[in-house]
């Protein structure tokens, strides 16, 4: 077939909602947009490690320090799976991992944002995890079948940490009156930098029309984003919290919430790298990469020396 | 009389134990995100994720023998290091991957065979317990065996920095088979495990792999130990103080 008729045979599949597959003849775009979005995720669920694992020590019960410990966990297991994915398109985990500490490649921008108090560690799986699967349940009728398998697996875990993250928020907003303040402020700070996780306006978003076309996208950012404001209202009304957003109103006639304005500054600010914390990340992740390197020069030095004893042998 | 003295011993015991777990499940929880690749960040966690569960179970039987109200978490985040009755091996700082596996190798050793007995322990409390957390160290010793193959018999490096490790353990380690008369009177019950029993099957192990490793047995020129009196190193406060902090800042709250 000449490439033509196998770009034609790819969007007829694409068309007739058939998932493509790793052996599968695609376009270079594709590829190449694949392997940006998945890595991006894949880095996202690492660097999330940091503001969480920043808990874990601190964990004020051994009850919440084991859910924490597990979650990190997961996390980590998350990425593993999407570095696997993304490895399927012909890209190498090390060849993800220089472009993450080079800065060429992204994560999500809301990691750039501390985890001050202890109940950041609710906001966080409550909220972020909360458009996160906003996001991913979309997701798993993207169109290439190893990224959609993963956001159906990884979506299991993820709606458990948002419920352990609630039920944590729950039990600050039940204690004493200090609790609910913690609770309040980390919604007050978390609240936005949740709501720019779905990325800019569909009208301002760089990839999006693309991604829509090759249905690695299946819904804009914006409708994402509403699905996600109009289901969190019941829930911070649950809590007793006050909304952080002073212009949320139902509006019978959308069906939807109306909603105040994202700082948009603040987005481009955070995401071109003065957030809080992007450096202390990225600076992270390289120093515990360098320090490791001792190790897995160990590990492939000792595997070579015992395939020398076996042919020896 | 002799009911009662065996019931305050073996909350005693019960508490010995759930500290070592709660001080090493915090050594190695300090990995998350620190390790020298995903895959390591993953293992430790979960291995920590396992000491923290021992804890639990442990502190839950002191408070149930107790039976004055307290809970695990006023065990673990209401007692100041000179209550801490932990072995010393597990305050230590985690030190480099090399110092951290040392460590959890020669720990998952003592523990492998201290379960397997504990498991026998005429209090079925305990024998429960040791019979879950036994199936855990067995895992745990596989991986730690096999890190210590590796980095002995690595590179130039990382022979260096285990043996490093291995040495600067070593002394540290001679208190894990000592009994002090809590301990013994336990014993004699039928309720503790006798330690002293488990030093030369944990030798011949340890011995056997440090050859293996290309690692070279450390002298038995040096001990430290006090561990189960509360006479702890410099380090414990450290780890107590973080551990606690939050849980201390707001007295009598629920989590």
């Amino acid at each position: 077939m000449t490439e033509d008729e196998l770009e034609q045979a790819f969007y007829r599949r694409i068309e007739n909602e058939e998932k493509i597959e790793p052996k599968d003849w695609m376009p270079e775009g594709y590829r190449q947009n694949l392997i940006r979005q998945i890595s991006q995720h894949a880095h996202s669920e690492v660097i999330g490690m940091q503001p969480e694992g920043n808990w874990i020590t601190r964990a004020p019960s051994l009850r919440r320090k084991a859910i924490l410990l597990a979650k990190v966990q997961d996390e980590g297991g998350h990425g593993l799976y999407l570095y696997s994915t993304a490895e399927t398109l012909g890209i190498s985990r090390a060849e993800m991992i220089e472009a993450l500490q080079s800065c060429k490649a992204k994560y999500a921008s809301i990691f750039n944002y501390p985890a001050q108090t202890w109940a950041d560690v609710g906001a966080i799986g409550w909220l972020v995890d909360g458009a996160a699967i906003v996001n991913q349940v979309s997701l798993q009728r993207t169109s290439y079948g190893p990224y959609s398998r993963s956001m159906i697996r990884i979506c299991k875990e993820e709606s458990f940490h948002q419920r352990q993250g609630y039920e944590l928020m729950l039990t600050l907003c039940r204690g004493t009156e200090e609790q609910k303040a913690m609770a309040q402020d980390a919604l007050n700070r978390f609240y936005w930098p949740a709501l720019m996780m779905f990325g800019p306006h569909d009208s301002e978003s760089a990839h999006s029309a693309k991604s829509m076309q090759w249905k690695i996208k299946r819904e804009s950012n914006d409708d994402l984003r509403q699905k996600f404001i109009d289901q969190t209202v019941p829930q911070i009304e649950f809590l007793g919290l006050e909304h952080p957003d002073k212009d949320i109103r139902w509006n019978e006639e959308r069906g939807h919430y109306d909603h105040g304005e994202i700082d948009w500054d603040e987005f481009y600010r955070v995401i071109s790298g003065n957030g809080p914390c992007n450096r202390q990340r990225i600076q992270h992740h390289i120093r515990v990469h360098e320090e490791g390197a001792w190790v897995r020069d160990a590990m492939s030095a000792y595997q070579q020396k015992k395939r020398q004893r076996a042919q020896a042998a | 009389m002799a009911e009662q003295n065996t019931r305050q011993d073996t909350l005693e015991y019960a508490q010995r134990l759930g500290d070592d777990a709660v001080v090493l499940g915090h050594r190695l929880s300090e990995w998350c995100s620190n390790a020298p690749f995903l895959e390591e960040d993953l293992a430790l966690a979960n291995t920590a994720l396992d000491f923290i569960g021992r804890a639990r179970m442990y502190y839950g039987y002191a408070a149930e023998l107790a039976d004055d109200g307290r809970d695990e978490d006023d065990f673990a985040y209401l007692r100041d290091q000179r209550d801490y009755r932990n072995l010393l091996l597990h305050e230590l700082p985690r030190g480099d991957f090399a110092f951290t596996q040392a460590r959890q190798y020669f720990i998952d050793v003592y523990n492998q065979l201290f379960l397997e007995e504990l498991r026998q322990s005429a209090d079925e409390r305990l024998a429960a317990i040791a019979a879950k957390a036994v199936k855990e160290s067995r895992y745990h010793l596989r991986r730690s065996r096999d890190w210590m193959l590796r980095l002995g018999d690595g590179t130039e490096e990382s022979h260096r920095r285990t043996q490093t490790a291995v040495d600067n353990l070593w002394g540290y380690t001679h208190e894990l088979f000592e009994l002090d008369p809590l301990e013994q009177r336990l014993v004699d019950a039928g309720v503790a495990v006798d330690v002293a029993a488990l030093r030369d099957p944990w030798r011949e192990q340890v011995g056997t792999l440090l050859d293996e490793a290309t690692l070279r047995q450390p002298a038995d020129d040096w001990a430290v130990r006090g561990g189960r009196e509360g006479y702890h190193t410099e380090n414990l406060g450290h780890l107590l103080t973080e551990m606690q902090a939050l849980h201390r800042a707001y007295p009598g709250c629920s989590w």
